[in-house]
């Protein structure tokens, strides 16, 4: 692939959590589709305002613990039944009820690491190049107190100085272009 | 608490007249610089260096010790028969305890939507995580040939031999490795954005780039953040039977055996609440020099202080449910050997020992904790700390030892005496906690920034119309 060039998006910065959802509702609602904002902490309204409703982590999480339960399961079975029959006690060789603890505790392992790397693969991460970090403002806020709005120049909308013009409409404190 | 007191003191939330979960006057800014200054100042604190002194002083004994282990074998121990299980399991079952209270602040709290807990639960889980690798280096080291101990593991091999799943020693190996891997990654991925924070507040060019690694590329996008909260939601959600199942599991490692003062139904819920009462103990060892000496007393307030006590004086209470359980079915199960052996437990030449256990966990915490006056005086909470991890550890004393030491023949009694060596690798245990948890503190961000900020005044979105007029 060769290296993409241009331009990105235009980024635009906000000092509060409420200004920057009520710009992403509202360009939202004009039909602006690619587009993504950028906050230092979990903020769910903004993730509702650009349509971003549900994920696929319990998805995941569900067929990674089952996948745990059914491998371990099976493989305390094949053991002790035909891999390695041994006498404990008198108990039947398919003790199933003694089988339940490490099938239980490898259904949470399987889950958890799917939970965790699945949040990671679904999110694209990680990451060691991302335009959004050429902005020379990104870096000073994005993780601190600062909240962005980006629309991208692959929504079809999107044409340079119309967008510029469109964001400044919502008074942030800059817009800035972020190049590729 | 009198109106006027609430009045006059900014640490009180007028409205509840209970202290706040975060001194006022916070902004995102503030706390971040504030957590972040901690680890990206080039002046690491002299009594940093003292106590990592200390620490890794004491680390270099059980350095030793387990090199004399290994050259030597368990002989130089203290555990002979009866009493095959001394120290070792003493330790890894009260190591594992420790650990537990990191997972409950971690994830049972956030299910609970405890949002107090946002300010300790970093470096609680990161005490999880050190407690872990103290306790699982006991049944490692214990096993006689520990460069075999992968043998516990399946897995296919030459000489065709599998390990026995009816054993709760096996189910011990896949509940400890499970528990070990699940907080390693919830604490991970707690760091991340973190890690993007530090990344993006650091001047040197070294610490961008490590940092900057470990944050994965995080950049806040709420698409990320969305699935961020629902996979920690749903690590919180299997973190929870994994912690209770952990210590459940430990416990039928005794309860499974026919031992008079093992063999009890009532172990699996008296080891859990035992393990999360001696856990908060040691969050508060940990929080309450912590906060002092790097200032954090805006983030982890009074507040903290006074719920944890809480949670202690109701695990306490349990705990104290479970001794007395014991004590009844003594005599309600008309065993004699059962009987004998409560007697002996209390009255025997190890008699000594049952009765500190219920002075440091029952007598002094269970009867001061339900004063607030108490449990918001940062000394006595320090000091009920020390009193119930030390009667915490003399708990698994009496269980592993005075059960083990007098069973059903007199012709086989014995005593049990910890050599040197028990007591150098403890305390070496207590060296590396130490060790590790300086050097966590030291380079990364101890308290998490992400949570504090959602809890922030600022944080609230406010209509339009409200949004002039101020709050």
């Amino acid at each position: 692939m060769p290296p993409r060039e241009g331009t990105y998006g235009l980024l635009a910065e906000f000092v509060t959590p409420g200004d920057l959802v009520r710009a992403a509702q509202q360009a939202r609602k004009d039909g602006w589709r690619r587009l993504d904002c950028y906050t230092p902490y979990p903020v769910e309204e903004a993730a509702e305002a650009i349509g971003f409703h549900r994920n696929k982590v319990p998805l995941v999480t569900l067929i990674g613990g089952l996948i745990g339960l059914a491998a371990m399961f099976a493989l305390e079975t094949w053991v002790s039944v035909l891999a390695y029959p041994l006498n404990i006690g008198g108990r039947p060789l398919y003790s199933w009820p003694a089988f339940i603890v490490p099938a239980y505790e490898w259904t949470i392992l399987f889950a958890g690491l799917s939970a965790a790397f699945g949040m990671l693969a679904l999110n694209g991460l990680p990451a060691l190049y991302h335009p959004l970090f050429n902005a020379h403002n990104f870096r000073d806020g994005a993780t601190t107190d600062k909240f962005f709005l980006c629309l991208e120049a692959l929504d079809p909308k999107f044409e340079l100085v119309e967008a510029r013009a469109y964001l400044e409409s919502f008074q942030p404190v800059s817009v800035v272009e972020v190049d590729y | 608490m009198a109106t006027s007191e609430v009045r006059d003191n900014p640490q009180l939330d007028s409205a509840t007249g209970e202290y706040r979960v975060i001194a006022p006057g916070q902004t995102f800014r503030s706390v971040t610089e504030k957590i972040t200054h901690i680890v990206l100042t080039s002046s690491t604190p002299l009594g940093w260096f003292a106590l990592f002194g200390v620490g890794g002083a004491l680390a270099t004994l059980l350095l030793v010790a387990v090199t004399w282990l290994f050259l030597v074998g368990v002989g130089i121990w203290g555990i002979t028969q009866p009493v095959a299980w001394g120290f070792a399991i003493i330790n890894f079952v009260w190591w594992i305890g420790i650990g537990h209270a990191g997972t409950l602040i971690s994830a049972i709290l956030l299910l609970f939507k405890q949002s107090w807990r946002n300010s300790i639960n970093r470096f609680a889980e990161a005490m999880t995580i050190f407690a872990v690798v103290c306790a699982g280096m006991f049944p490692l080291i214990h096993v006689g040939r520990p460069w075999l101990a992968y043998w516990m593991l399946p897995y296919p091999n030459t000489m065709d031999l599998w390990p026995q799943f009816r054993s709760p020693l096996l189910w011990d190996v896949f509940a400890v490795s499970t528990y070990a891997t699940i907080s390693v990654v919830f604490w991970y991925i707690g760091m991340v954005p973190d890690f993007g924070t530090m990344r993006d507040r650091s001047q040197s060019k070294i610490a961008q780039y490590f940092y900057g690694l470990a944050s994965l590329g995080w950049r806040g996008s709420v698409r990320h953040w969305a699935r961020y909260e629902t996979a920690s939601l749903l690590l919180a959600g299997l973190a929870t039977p994994l912690v209770l199942s952990v210590h459940t599991v430990i416990s039928f490692d005794f309860a499974v055996a026919v031992l008079p003062g093992w063999h009890t139904t009532i172990f699996p819920p008296y080891f859990v609440a035992g393990a999360i009462y001696s856990g908060f103990a040691m969050v508060l060892t940990l929080a309450i020099p912590l906060r002092k000496f790097y200032h954090l007393e805006g983030l982890v307030t009074e507040r903290h202080i006074d719920n944890m006590g809480k949670v202690m004086l109701a695990t306490g209470f349990i705990v104290a449910y479970g001794y007395g359980m014991e004590v009844f079915m003594a005599w309600y199960s008309a065993s004699h050997w059962e009987a004998f052996m409560m007697w002996n437990r209390m009255f025997g030449p190890m008699g000594w020992s049952y009765w500190v256990l219920i002075t440091c966990n029952l007598a002094i915490p269970l009867t001061t904790l339900w004063s607030r006056k108490l449990r918001t005086s940062i000394p006595y909470m320090f000091f009920i700390s020390i009193v119930v991890n030390t009667g915490m550890w003399f708990e698994r004393f009496v269980i592993v030892v005075t059960s083990l030491y007098r069973d059903f023949l007199p012709s086989s009694w014995g005593t049990y005496r910890a050599t040197k060596w028990d007591y150098m690798t403890y305390v070496g245990t207590l060296g590396l906690f130490t060790a590790l948890f300086l050097l966590f503190v030291r380079f990364l961000p101890m308290i998490p920034m992400s949570e504090i900020r959602m809890m922030l005044p600022a944080a609230k979105i406010k209509a339009k119309s409200t949004a002039e007029a101020g709050d």
